[in-house]
């Protein structure tokens, strides 16, 4: 069964003669517990997929289904239940004024959940941050615990989709791996499915199934990961993209 | 010891409880705060103001209304009368010590008025964006074009004289700058990623300008509050001097400089001493907001 299904989508910026189209026709299915990767370079529009399904993006055209449900343009509260971002940069996602409590608890109260400080410790474990971060600020936080608290947010409604917009770019090395590897972890407990965006062929590889490539708009291949690790790319630019990462 | 556990408490990087999280950050705000001389000038000032004003019957030494012409304009340091009397042999620092009641009265409206009205307008304004906010930002430009003074001078004409009509003047014209500003900060935090992240919760519009928006623009508020105080209590004192403000026989700042002028070449110390007090509390309020915004800064906090 598919959990997300995207048909011939485009996004747009601007209209008229300022209009900019950011992705065209773009089509793919991810399996339900499937990991999902998106590359391209940067301004390639994968990020942007990501904003239109969420609804950030609000100008778009096509289809977006999520377990077999098409999206309109306003997105129902159910939806956010189901459909979960982590986002690219740790540092500019968390509110600087609100404590890691309140950020956690006000996710929870927003969906409605009424045990809220057991699931705040209980998130906090999850994603490997003990009790002692809990009410710490950001400014208190390092980038990869700041990460991790953004991904406890996105976890706080029990998604079954979680979009992935670069959540490793703005870490260390050291980091990255270590996130990466809580990724990993956390999708095998909860038996998520993944959308995963990257510029990094190491991490796509590392971390998913399948991949589409994205080049200015648009998706010129959709191949699974032994044929990125086997290097069988047939559009040539996937090929050039290979050749470049190695 | 205690002292040095407490101290220890506040100052933890892990704290305990959300009421141990938010005492430690304002403690850590005050620490900072404390190391700014010259904003704790400028507090202590205004505290000693403030416990003036509270305190002015057992401080004065005369009744502020009481006249006494056959001591008319009696000069600084006449016995019983420290900073000399007015035209009608009043005691000129008994009315400066009940004139701190006035001068606190007006800050504290108009310090609840216009940044307030400000706020509102400008957040809305810069979130929802459309046609709200160009209709919002029209009419702020409509009251930013007029000069401060002479909307304030129209409205008092129109509503009559006196305390309250110029206080609600001033806050009239005072709070298009507020909402300027708090338009332009909501403009750079609503495309951050933290405000995209609560609307993926399915937060509403509401939620998110008042526990995501107003909390950051409000230290730069405070701060430009405190910096515009001053002039404030001196458009008070300006429509005091006008004889648009405070009435006659009440001890206002403007008021008595307005009474002083006749005599300021004979007896200065009439218009002075007033003009002194106005002075030292706008000085006051400036320091003040100058040690705020190296405390309340967001990005200091970093």
């Amino acid at each position: 069964m598919s959990m997300l299904d995207i048909d011939a989508l485009d996004v747009w910026f601007g209209r008229d003669r300022g209009r900019v189209d950011a992705v065209r026709q773009a089509s793919f299915i991810a399996a339900a517990g499937e990991s999902f990767g998106l590359v391209g370079e940067s301004g390639s529009g994968k990020s942007t997929i990501l904003r239109a399904i969420t609804g950030l993006a609000p100008t778009w055209s096509g289809k977006i289904a999520v377990k077999g449900h098409a999206i309109g343009q306003r997105r129902p509260k159910a939806f956010y239940k189901q459909v979960q971002m982590v986002f690219q940069d740790p540092y500019a996602s968390l509110h600087p004024r609100h404590s890691v409590d309140a950020v956690l608890g006000e996710t929870l109260h927003l969906h409605g959940f009424r045990d809220i400080d057991a699931r705040v410790v209980k998130l906090l474990d999850d994603v490997g941050l003990g009790q002692k971060f809990r009410f710490r600020y950001p400014h208190q936080l390092s980038g990869g615990q700041r990460q991790r608290v953004a991904i406890a947010r996105a976890l706080a409604p029990e998604p079954e989709l979680l979009l992935l917009d670069e959540p490793t770019s703005a870490l260390d090395v050291s980091v990255q791996a270590e996130i990466l590897n809580l990724l990993a972890d956390l999708r095998q407990e909860h038996g998520l499915t993944y959308l995963m965006v990257s510029h990094d062929l190491s991490v796509v590889g590392h971390m998913c199934d399948r991949l589409a490539v994205m080049k200015d708009g648009e998706i010129v291949e959709i191949m699974d990961v032994a044929a990125l690790r086997a290097m069988k790319a047939t559009h040539p630019y996937s090929q050039h993209l290979l050749q470049a990462s190695v | 010891m205690a002292e040095q556990t407490l101290r220890a408490w506040l100052l933890t990087d892990t704290p305990t409880s959300r009421r141990h999280a938010k005492l430690s950050a304002l403690y850590q705000g005050w620490l900072s705060f404390r190391s700014n001389t010259m904003a704790m000038i400028g507090l202590g000032i205004l505290l000693a103001l403030v416990l003036v004003a509270a305190a002015a019957p057992i401080l004065s030494p005369h009744d502020p209304f009481a006249q006494d012409l056959g001591n008319r304009l009696a000069p600084l340091g006449t016995d019983g009368h420290v900073l000399g009397t007015d035209s009608l042999g009043r005691d000129i620092l008994s009315r400066l010590i009940y004139g701190a009641r006035i001068t606190l009265y007006i800050v504290a409206l108009v310090a609840l008025i216009a940044p307030v009205v400000g706020l509102l307008v400008g957040t809305v304004s810069g979130y929802l964006g459309g046609w709200i906010d160009i209709v919002l930002m029209r009419i702020t430009d409509i009251f930013l074009a007029f000069p401060r003074l002479v909307l304030a001078l129209a409205f008092v004409a129109a509503l009559g004289a006196g305390i309250e009509n110029a206080v609600i003047a001033i806050s009239l014209t005072a709070w298009p700058p507020y909402a300027r500003i708090a338009r332009a900060e909501t403009l750079t935090i609503r495309s951050s990623d933290y405000i995209s992240a609560i609307k993926l919760q399915g937060a509403g519009g509401l939620r998110i300008i008042t526990k995501h928006i107003w909390p950051l623009c409000v230290s730069s508020l405070i701060v430009r509050v405190t910096l515009d105080m001053a002039g404030i209590i001196l458009a008070a004192a300006g429509l005091g001097f006008l004889g648009l403000g405070a009435q006659p026989p009440s001890p206002e700042w403007g008021a008595m400089i307005s009474e002083g002028r006749r005599f300021i070449l004979d007896h200065w110390w009439v218009a002075t001493m007033p003009g002194l007090a106005i002075f030292t509390v706008s000085l006051a309020f400036n320091l003040l907001g100058d040690g705020l915004r190296d405390v309340l800064d967001p990005k200091a906090g970093e």
